[in-house]
């Protein structure tokens, strides 16, 4: 068994276009870092030059958010799902629109 | 007392219904695991955005910004608008909402009702579309007023003074609190209220995951998290799927015979997943969470009848909370 990985459509050029990939690893970083050595460029898309999480990324491990689990350290098992999205959930709509009204930078 | 003077002061208090047969079964002798809805959709246009929706309109033209005859610009995908529209209507203001094409058609029937006017932004361009057509109504008209519910503090207000005192009145045994995430306003109020007055209790999150349509951006860039937003609030997180959120949401209508919109199944799921780890821990628990809307909105998706899988196609693509 591995650890199941969905990447949103954003992301799959780095995966060959492909929407779920399989990784291993102790911690979401380990996981990380070794689908980084297969689908370079990925990891750096995720985690920030000061090494926590891009703010519009949202990682969950078993649908829940790794930042209330322990962030990149989250520990992980074999069989579990992590899922990754762009932080635009619940409502991405009405999040772009209104911001670009009051001309914020998205 | 159950008179009020008008719709506007009938606003919350809305009822607070334990569910017996959702609830988990607890081994004998264990404390009991219980489960309560807040019933939102009692509110005047049948949802929870009227609280807010009140008072970010009192807010404005407190401070001046809305005077009477002025038009209200606000981008919403179905509950605030029609909580705007009403009290856009009692208050003497035009609304004009810019919304997605692909939402359900209850919801644009519903705004014309209440007299608001909709501009649409066509669904396949997803968010970036949608971006596009923002900024160019807000250029051509400078004058309109945004309330801005993502950023608006007096719509996370409406719950810290409204919501969170009823759950606390009604339930002073609370030990966890689920609503869904979207401007967040209900989690950051509700949420910042109980935790200044129920000791280790838990904010729980749940987040509707779409179909990838509706995530129509070119790059992680172009996310966005409403200013509103702060993440210290909650304990929790969690992202549902479609298909739990329609499995939740049919199960509350079979078992217990409240009528739900999905985004409410997405956070019953959440809250029977507290209610589940409380029964493994051997703890006792109160979890309340919210009834965002009923399902009358929906019913044209058919997500109501036929197998999950139906379901699931059926809302593809559909901004369904």
């Amino acid at each position: 068994m591995a650890i199941e990985v969905r990447i949103p459509t954003i992301l799959r050029s780095y995966t060959g276009g492909a929407k779920v990939v399989e990784g291993g690893g102790d911690t979401l970083s380990e996981l990380l870092s070794d689908l980084d050595s297969r689908h370079s460029g990925l990891r750096g898309r995720l985690v920030t030059e000061e090494g926590g999480l891009h703010r519009f990324v949202n990682v969950y491990v078993n649908d829940e958010d790794v930042r209330f689990l322990g962030a990149l350290d989250t520990k992980l098992s074999d069989g579990d799902t992590v899922t990754i999205l762009p932080a635009v959930a619940g409502g991405a709509f009405g999040f772009a629109a209104a911001a670009a009204m009051l001309g914020n930078r998205l | 007392m159950a008179r009020y003077d008008s719709l506007l002061d009938a606003c919350g208090g809305t009822p607070l219904v334990g569910l017996p047969r959702l609830s988990p079964v607890v081994p004998e002798g264990a404390p009991p695991v219980r489960l309560w809805a807040k019933l939102e959709d009692r509110n005047p246009t049948g949802s929870v955005k009227d609280r807010a929706a009140l008072f970010m309109v009192r807010s404005a033209e407190e401070a001046g910004r809305l005077r009477p005859g002025d038009t209200i610009l606000e981008p919403t995908s179905g509950n605030t608008g029609i909580s705007l529209a009403m009290v856009a209507k009692l208050r003497g203001y035009r609304l004009v909402c810019v919304m997605p094409e692909n939402v359900s058609t209850e919801r644009v029937q519903l705004l014309r009702m209440y007299g608001a006017e909709i501009i649409f932004s066509p669904a396949a361009g997803g968010s970036n579309q949608a971006v596009a057509t923002a900024k160019q109504i807000s250029a051509e008209h400078p004058d309109w007023v945004m309330l801005f519910q993502y950023g608006n503090e007096a719509n996370a207000r409406a719950h810290y003074e409204t919501t969170g005192p009823e759950l606390l009145r009604d339930l002073p045994s609370i030990t966890h609190f689920v609503a869904g995430l979207g401007t967040t306003g209900t989690l950051m109020g509700t949420g910042r209220y109980l935790r200044e007055k129920v000791e280790s209790i838990d904010i729980v999150a749940a987040e509707p995951r779409y179909g990838e349509l509706v995530y129509g951006l070119r790059n992680i860039d172009e996310g966005y998290v409403p200013e509103l937003y702060d993440a210290t609030v909650l304990t929790r997180r969690f992202s549902v799927g479609t298909r739990d959120a329609v499995l939740r949401t049919r199960q509350l209508v079979e078992v217990e015979g409240l009528f739900v919109g999905f985004s409410t199944g997405a956070v019953l799921h959440a809250a029977l997943a507290m209610a589940h780890e409380a029964v493994k821990a051997g703890r006792r628990a109160d979890v309340a969470f919210v009834v965002a809307d009923a399902g009358w909105k929906y019913l044209s998706t058919g997500a109501y009848g036929g197998t999950l899988a139906d379901a699931e196609e059926a809302l593809e693509g559909q901004l369904w909370a």
